[in-house]
This record gives C-alpha cells, sequence and structure tokens, in this order.
C-alpha cells in the first residue's frame, strides 16, 4: 500500500470538515442540514483512520466503525424529526420551528 | 497509487461541496453516493480495506437510502426547489463560509506546521480489527448496541402518527359548543 504523509490526510479530512461546517451553516432545509452533519461525522472518521493508518493500529478504525453506528442511530432520529415538523408546519424550514412554546 | 489517492480526495471535496449547494435534494443525494465511494476508495488505498467496505455498505447503502426513503414519503414538488433556491440567492451564505475558510487555513497552517510523518505503509487485516474490537473495545461494542435500540425506539416513537382518538361522548358535547 502506497504512504502518504499523515499532514496531507489531516487536511483532506480538515477540508471536507469544514465543507460540511459551512453547509450547517448556510442552509435552512432540515435534511441538508443533517447530510451536512452526516459529512461532517464522515470527515472526523477519516482523520481517524489516517491516524490509525500512521501508527499501524486498528484502534483508529474500531473508532470509525462507533462513529458509524453513532451516525445511523442518529440520522434515524434526525429522520424522524424531519417528518414530524414537516407534518405540523408542512415546511422542512428550521427557522419554522425557532419558537418554543411550552 | 498515489496519484490515484490524491484523484479521490479531489473527487471527494469537489462532490462534497457540490452536495451543500444543490437546491434538489435528489441531486444532493447522489454527490453525496459519490463522495461516500471516492472517500471509500482513500480507505483502501491507505490501507483500510474493512473500512472501506464498511463506508460503502453503511454509508453509501444504508443511510443515504433512509434519505431517499425520507425524500420520498416527503414528496417534495417544485415549489420546495424554488424555495431552496430563493433561500441560497442571498448574500447570507457569504459570510459564514469567509470565517469558516479562515478557519481551515489557520487548520492547514497548523497541520502543515507540524513535522511530516510518514504512514506506516502497511495494510491493517479485518483480524487485527475484529480481534481489538471484541478485546479491548467490547465495551463500547455493547454501548453501541444500547444507542442502536435507543435509536430504533426514538425514530419508532417520533415517526408515528399520531392517532386522534375522540371519544364520540366528547366529540358530542365539542359539538354541542359549537
Amino acid at each position: 500500500m502506497s504512504v502518504i504523509s499523515l499532514n496531507t490526510g489531516l487536511i483532506i479530512a480538515g477540508i471536507l470538515f469544514s465543507v460540511g461546517f459551512i453547509g450547517v451553516m448556510i442552509r435552512r432545509n432540515m435534511i441538508f442540514m443533517l447530510l451536512s452533519i452526516e459529512i461532517m461525522m464522515n470527515a472526523a472518521g477519516l482523520a481517524f483512520i489516517f491516524a490509525g493508518s500512521r501508527w499501524h493500529a486498528p484502534d483508529g478504525q474500531i473508532m470509525f466503525i462507533f462513529i458509524l453506528t453513532m451516525a445511523a442511530a442518529e440520522v434515524a432520529v434526525g429522520l424522524a424529526l424531519a417528518m414530524q415538523l414537516y407534518q405540523k408546519f408542512k415546511t422542512l424550514d428550521t427557522d419554522a420551528a425557532s419558537n418554543m412554546r411550552g | 497509487m498515489t496519484l490515484l489517492f490524491y484523484i479521490a480526495a479531489i473527487i471527494a471535496i469537489f462532490s462534497t461541496v457540490m452536495v451543500i449547494t444543490r437546491t434538489n435534494i435528489t441531486h444532493a443525494l447522489l454527490y453525496m453516493v459519490v463522495s461516500l465511494l471516492s472517500t471509500a476508495v482513500m480507505f483502501f488505498i491507505i490501507g483500510a480495506p474493512f473500512v472501506a467496505a464498511l463506508e460503502i455498505m453503511i454509508y453509501a447503502g444504508a443511510i443515504i437510502v433512509l434519505f431517499v426513503f425520507v425524500v420520498m414519503m416527503l414528496n417534495l414538488g417544485k415549489t420546495a426547489i424554488e424555495q431552496e433556491k430563493q433561500w441560497l440567492s442571498g448574500s447570507g451564505w457569504i459570510i459564514p463560509s469567509l470565517l469558516a475558510f479562515i478557519l481551515l487555513i489557520e487548520l492547514i497552517y497548523i497541520i502543515s506546521a507540524a513535522p511530516i510523518s510518514p504512514s506506516a505503509g502497511a495494510s491493517i487485516p479485518p483480524k487485527m480489527v475484529g480481534s481489538a474490537m471484541f478485546s479491548t473495545y467490547l465495551i463500547g461494542v455493547e454501548l453501541s448496541a444500547i444507542l442502536l435500540m435507543a435509536g430504533i425506539i426514538g425514530a419508532f416513537h417520533l415517526a408515528r402518527k399520531k392517532k386522534h382518538v375522540v371519544h364520540r361522548f366528547l366529540q358530542q358535547t365539542e359539538g354541542a359548543e359549537k
């Protein structure tokens, strides 16, 4: 397998993470925000894999598997919330649900 | 192999940028699949074949399909795309992007300033991952099982349509009040 320096891998993970971060900030559609959160978690997992590959240890891959599990659980709950939002307000705009009514 | 890695990285970054700038959700999901597949290629090249397979199966195969199902159930039409265009055309996205870009530049500077550490360059077989996962990280596996269970129950509870149960006597009294 080829030799890629750890710095390169971390820079790629950082770029992907900030693209996801920009996505969370500029979009108002709830599904796009969830998708951007997925991008951010994937980038974090990428950093773990690169670090694990650097030290030739399986720990990074195990952390990635845990991140994957968490992403799956998070997206299931998040999409259920998105459906509830759509049923209640007939829109996916997160600003529609910005007021808390106790 | 190094060239292949850089090509995959460029495809991943480009398609991720396309994901957050699309107005049609379905197009964004397709770009997301491309991004995840190129990430899997990167994993394979740096010597993590097991995680590359998991990335394709779970991210591209399960999570994105969940998104597609929800988009199908919501049945968003042309009006949603028009609304998205209207939201994105404003200048509200420039300043957050600029701030995040400055942070990214700082991050890249910090990472590049560190001494260059070459990777070990050897593949980590699935056997090693499995044996470490079920010995050192056994408690983590159990906790993630609990998390998945909580996720299933939470999703079921939240997505359930509330049955509007009204007793017929109550309905009559409501009607009488009107």
